[in-house]
């Protein structure tokens, strides 16, 4: 942990010399390029790519330590922002600073730019055609499949209580009823379990403010990331 | 235009917890209040980003600001997706291990968490079911939820790659529709 932190300071402060300029320009581009290659092998969302951020970083290069990896990797997941671009920023910050994180959110970003906007004009082009119209129907159905999968995953790990059951349901039927805008939702859960914990320990009552870590099943590989879906 | 969609994008940024399909209801409800796209082309929109690899959330915003306004409005929607968290998760970073463990993160995660799950459910719900062409008992309805259950089996049961399963619902969909 804290021998990362010198390593940060050090490069830092010794910017001027031309060796450090090099060394650091070196690992600069070395962020842009690890982070290019993962962006565009990963589908299904940000989730997808966590076990190649940790083999390349912890396990191939070595830069950071395994626990500190995972330590970086459930804060990208509670923080606002695709996980993706969260644990790109944080790994980068760590190893190089402020232009460390830009270099790797640019290498993460920019090849899945491209296909991004390759694939929507090569699809303007085609949308008449009514087998790509077909096809794309079937594919309609396999994204309803992987929000499904990201709502069940998130669902293991945010709904163990009365509490969380109820709020889930009820959020799920406001928006369903009303058009009330969703970021409105965002906010009032960032209250809600404020007020809740506050009326509950007024009544005397036992309080968890987690899924207790024993009920967690790691048997399966999903369960080693409990938090990548916030 | 283009400020608009930066602007739109910083403050979906922002809130953005949960990231990916969390995210799909709120840029659908700033699409559709803005006149931006028809409900057709926001469907369009995100299967193709859900079918593009990368996070979803950004390859949502790029799309966006691609339809919109071209190339300028896919760099100004991206740009203002990321910029939040490149400037949160340098403000934990020197905040790191105070906040991570801290009674009052975990009081604020614990009323988050069951919010998110929420609206990723209602994220699969909309998306999926609420087109014009979907009814109740239409053959497209059938149609679709015959995909969503063999692509949901293959995901689950048989782990599949994500990008087998949408290459095969895109050749089940050429024999269906």
């Amino acid at each position: 942990m804290i021998t990362n932190v010198n390593v940060k300071t050090n490069v830092k402060t010794n910017v001027k010399t031309p060796a450090k300029t090099n060394a650091r320009v070196r690992l600069l581009f070395q962020l842009f390029w690890v982070f290019l290659r993962i962006g565009p092998v990963t589908f299904g969302g940000g989730y997808a790519m966590i076990p190649m951020i940790e083999r390349e970083i912890s396990t191939k290069r070595q830069w950071l330590g395994e626990e500190e990896m995972d330590e970086i990797l459930s804060l990208a997941g509670s923080a606002p922002g695709g996980v993706g671009v969260n644990a790109a920023a944080f790994i980068g910050y760590r190893l190089g600073g402020v232009l460390g994180a830009i270099s790797a959110i640019a290498g993460i970003t920019i090849p899945t730019f491209i296909i991004v906007c390759l694939l929507s004009s090569v699809y303007a082009q085609l949308a008449d055609e009514p087998k790509v119209a077909a096809a794309m129907k079937g594919i309609h159905g396999a994204v309803i499949a992987l929000i499904l999968i990201a709502a069940y995953r998130m669902a293991k790990n945010a709904i163990f209580d009365k509490t969380t059951a109820v709020t889930a349901m009820i959020v799920l039927v406001v928006l369903l009823i009303s058009g009330m805008n969703p970021i409105y939702m965002i906010a009032i859960g960032l209250i809600i379990g404020f007020v809740f914990l506050q009326v509950k320990q007024l009544f005397g009552l036992q309080v968890k403010t987690e899924k207790e870590k024993e009920c967690l099943d790691y048997s399966d590989e999903e369960s080693n990331y409990p938090e990548y879906y916030i | 235009m283009i400020w608009n969609l930066f602007i739109t994008f910083v403050k979906i940024g922002l809130l953005s917890f949960g990231g990916g399909y969390a995210i799909i209801p709120m840029i659908q409800h700033e699409a559709m209040t803005g006149g931006w796209l028809s409900e057709m082309e926001f469907q369009e929109v995100v299967s193709i980003a859900g079918m593009s690899p990368g996070p979803v959330a950004t390859n949502s915003a790029t799309l966006i600001g691609y339809r919109v306004a071209g190339m300028g409005g896919a760099i100004a929607s991206t740009l203002g997706m990321i910029l939040p968290s490149l400037i949160l998760i340098i403000v934990i970073s020197i905040f790191f291990y105070r906040v991570r463990n801290s009674k009052w993160m975990k009081t604020v995660f614990y009323g988050l968490r069951p919010v998110i799950t929420g609206l990723i459910a209602y994220a699969a719900i909309h998306f999926g079911f609420m087109g014009k062409d979907y009814s109740f008992l239409s053959w497209q309805t059938l149609g679709t939820l015959i995909i969503v259950f063999v692509a949901l089996y293959g995901l689950v049961k048989n782990k599949l790659h994500p990008l087998t399963i949408i290459v095969a619902s895109g050749i089940l969909g050429v024999v269906f529709f």
